[in-house]
């Protein structure tokens, strides 16, 4: 019987890097089983993963919809009528720059924070600790922090559509010879109810992905500081890399 | 009982482990004296599964653990105690957080939790501690937590990763108290150092490694009078012919 699933205290990956991924992933859903371990710690985890990540996600979406309504004029002017601005950014916000840029700037917070504890915990022998007390590493690490980013990032997602929307529609008010109803009715012409569902399903891949990347990345940190530098740059790169992926397999799957 | 059989070990082209045997008899306390980066700390963590060795086996009362189930293996793990060199205390928990942990793993309820951490912080002389976060502490309280983690699980055994290493002479000596006072309870602890006084103290038996295996085993008084120029050079701290007796440097 193997330990591989326990031994990556002084064991670098042997496995390609897909092999490793992919091991790593089940050996984590596998530990889904050890409710007990993992459900306690997945509030905490909502919270900080999710909660603490609104401001700079709603940051993105105001500056995301004022960018797009302007553009979007620009684009029209002359050639469509004025009243596409609500379409454009309605389906844009909601569909693509909502998920993804929301996905990339948590790829980076949550990512980069997730890295950066396990593998300050790995270098510190924190990790052996808690083995050596007869916890699963996957159950209690690994499992809340994936859980918590794939619940949340969709909940995330959902107000930086909201405020996208929002800011656009207040731009093209105010800065664009455009009225409400005018813009709502763009908005309207061309919504569907799997614009908003494709963007959530697309982001609560995204923070698995981007969960997933960051404690992969920081359990296997080598010693130092040095190391889990260079595992926490790897998960957020991997992590944007992962959200890129996903988006076009979404799109070719769902669209 | 404890007994480590023919074990070896390599990270790439390094053999860090060749061979080693050695038996841990119950109720006494063994300590493995041996170069920095000799493959003390790796040893340690082959017994409790935390690194499979390429070669040999572990046995503990009996059991391999390089066959044992999941399951298996916890249940081993709550039999010992593990003391990290440097306590490796869950920094984001409070000192009771931390010996409260493993507890609850086995299922205890809050009162039995409670009263734990208060017995064993007692037996650490560190009474009052509870609320204190890792970094509020001294290193020597940090290693004094560790050890409070380890014994409030009531383990059969303990194994020591360099209990005194950066700890002044006093704070060593109280470490080695703690060690003496805790197979004295019963426990069979496992001491690896380089710390040749604390090795003195604390150890009922002594067993040297070098270059991958057991160079001499035997009591305190055994290995005090040893005739072994390589145990004589370790024991008596005198440089010179470094290169005979050069370790083969193991990760941590």
């Amino acid at each position: 019987m193997t330990h591989d699933s326990r031994l990556t205290t002084y064991s670098p990956p042997r496995d390609g890097f897909i092999t490793h991924i992919g091991r790593r992933s089940l050996e984590t859903f596998r530990a889904v089983a050890d409710v007990p371990t993992w459900s306690p710690l997945l509030v905490g985890q909502m919270r900080r993963l999710g909660v603490d990540s609104v401001p700079i996600a709603l940051f993105i979406a105001v500056f995301t919809g004022i960018v797009l309504s302007l553009l979007s004029s620009y684009i029209f002017t002359g050639a469509v009528p004025l009243y596409f601005v609500g379409a454009l950014v309605g389906k844009t916000v909601m569909m693509e720059l909502g998920p993804v840029l929301t996905g990339m700037a948590l790829a980076g917070r949550v990512g980069a924070s997730i890295a950066a504890e396990l593998g300050t915990m790995k270098v510190t022998e924190q990790v052996d600790a808690l083995e050596t007390l007869a916890y699963d590493r996957n159950a209690y690490l690994v499992v809340p922090r994936v859980l918590a980013a794939t619940l949340m990032f969709p909940v995330v997602t959902a107000f930086a559509m909201a405020v996208g929307v929002t800011s656009g529609w207040i731009t093209a008010v105010n800065l664009l010879d455009l009225s409400t109803p005018e813009f709502f009715k763009g908005l309207r012409m061309f919504y569907q109810f799997k614009d908003i569902w494709f963007g959530l399903v697309k982001s609560a891949s995204f923070g698995a992905a981007v969960a997933l990347m960051g404690c992969l990345q920081g359990l296997d940190s080598k010693s130092g500081a040095q190391g889990v530098g260079q595992s926490t740059t790897r998960a957020v790169v991997l992590g944007c890399e992962a959200i890129l992926v996903l988006d076009a397999f979404w799109a070719l799957v769902l669209l | 009982m404890i007994q480590l059989d023919g074990l070896t070990k390599s990270f790439g082209a390094q053999r860090v482990l060749d061979g080693l045997s050695l038996d841990v008899p119950d109720g006494r306390n063994t300590v493995v004296i041996g170069y920095s980066g000799s493959g003390k700390s790796v040893t340690l963590k082959c017994i409790v599964g935390l690194i499979e060795p390429d070669g040999g086996r572990v046995l503990v009362d009996g059991g391999v653990v390089g066959e044992m189930s999941r399951e298996e293996l916890a249940e081993l793990r709550g039999r010992i105690g593990y003391v990290f060199q440097f306590a490796a205390l869950f920094d984001s928990m409070t000192v009771a957080e931390n010996i409260a942990l493993g507890l609850a793993r086995r299922g205890h309820d809050r009162s039995t939790i409670a009263r734990r951490i208060e017995e064993s912080l007692a037996v650490v002389e560190l009474p009052g501690t509870e609320g204190r976060y890792p970094a509020e502490l001294s290193g020597g309280m940090r290693k004094r937590v560790g050890i409070a983690r380890a014994i409030a699980l009531k383990p059969r055994y303990i194994l020591y990763d360099e209990p005194t290493s950066g700890l002044d002479p006093v704070t060593s000596a109280v470490m080695d108290q703690l060690m003496v006072r805790t197979r004295d309870l019963g426990v069979t602890g496992l001491v690896v150092t380089h710390d040749m006084r604390s090795a003195f103290r604390v150890g009922d038996r002594i067993a040297m490694l070098h270059e991958g295996r057991i160079r001499q085993v035997g009591t305190r008084a055994e290995i005090q009078a040893s005739d072994d120029p390589v145990v004589r050079q370790f024991i008596e701290g005198r440089p010179g012919q470094m290169a005979a007796a050069a370790p083969r440097r193991a990760p941590g």
